[in-house]
């Protein structure tokens, strides 16, 4: 019974997963991830991405405060500011962040402040979701862990 | 040491020790560090950081720094990879240096970065896969 809730556990993480991928969110290079964890780095998946989290909501609150300026003209900064955002993106395999992320620095590089505004929005938008989505998978893989420390009643 | 049925004792090879990799991973970003750390972890390396080419000019400064391979990201705040990479030939530094370009970067962007001491460039992201022929080359050489 115990191994059942184990077992189940592992398909909603693997359906949940498999939206991830169908829907765009999630590519190739997270799997890389997942396949660099192993027991000498057992939580590395989980700690890379709340860097990830933590630097790119840096990096938001910086662009919403740039582009509420209303004397705003550093497009350049915008640009540096993204660059960061579509590398990390890249390196976590988070790829519809990534692609919302150089349309907006399209926007910055015509210096398109409406665009760049309407920019931000999808891209906090992307990126809420995102995190929700991988909170939903840690939780999951967490009572996995859980339910797979239950030892069987002998 | 082995011993034939004859019981002499086998001369064998002395066991090599293989030096681990030493790597000195130059970005200003935490996520690609951490992700490059473990990529150097998994193949048996040992990696340093750094957060900038400044930093990285930096440890060098005493000439006591010894890397096998330097990961050089292209844009950095307070010194930029080609910068860093110009000034750490200048300093005689014979590290394999592997600059990280992304996708915006364009091919004249990634000639000057190459033109300034790197042995390769690779973009984002790095994986295992395509940085180990690299470095294979670079443990047989």
């Amino acid at each position: 019974m115990l191994g059942l809730g184990v077992d189940r556990l592992q398909a909603d993480i693997n359906r949940l997963l498999t939206s991830l991928f169908h829907q765009g969110v999630l590519d190739e290079q997270f799997l890389q991830l997942q396949q660099l964890q192993d027991e000498t780095s057992p939580t590395f998946v989980y700690d890379v991405i709340n860097i990830y989290f933590d630097e790119s909501e840096k990096l938001l609150r910086s662009l919403r405060l740039l582009l509420m300026d209303r004397e705003f003209s550093d497009y350049k900064k915008i640009g540096l500011h993204l660059n960061q955002l579509v590398g990390s993106s890249s390196s976590i395999g988070a790829r519809r962040v990534r692609t919302v992320c150089v349309a907006f620095r399209s926007a910055s590089e015509l210096n398109n402040r409406p665009g760049c505004l309407r920019g931000l929005e999808v891209v906090e938008h992307e990126y809420h979701y995102l995190k929700n989505m991988m909170h939903e998978l840690f939780q999951l893989e967490q009572q996995r862990l859980l339910a797979a420390g239950v030892r069987y009643p002998m | 040491m082995a011993t034939t049925s004859t019981g002499d004792i086998e001369k064998t090879k002395s066991v090599e020790v293989k030096k681990k990799l030493n790597v000195l991973i130059v970005d200003d970003d935490p996520v690609i560090r951490k992700l490059h750390e473990i990529i150097i972890k998994s193949i048996g390396g040992i990696s340093q950081t750094a957060k900038n080419g400044e930093e990285a000019v930096n440890i060098h400064r005493d000439g006591n720094a010894s890397f096998d391979l330097i990961l050089m990201d292209k844009e950095m705040p307070e010194r930029d990879g080609l910068s860093a990479t110009k000034k750490l030939r200048e300093m005689k530094v014979t590290s394999m240096i592997i600059g990280v370009t992304t996708l915006a970067d364009n091919e004249e962007e990634r000639k000057a970065f190459m033109e300034a001491g790197l042995n390769h460039c690779l973009a984002k992201p790095l994986s295992k896969a395509k940085i180990l022929p690299l470095i294979n080359n670079l443990m047989d050489a």
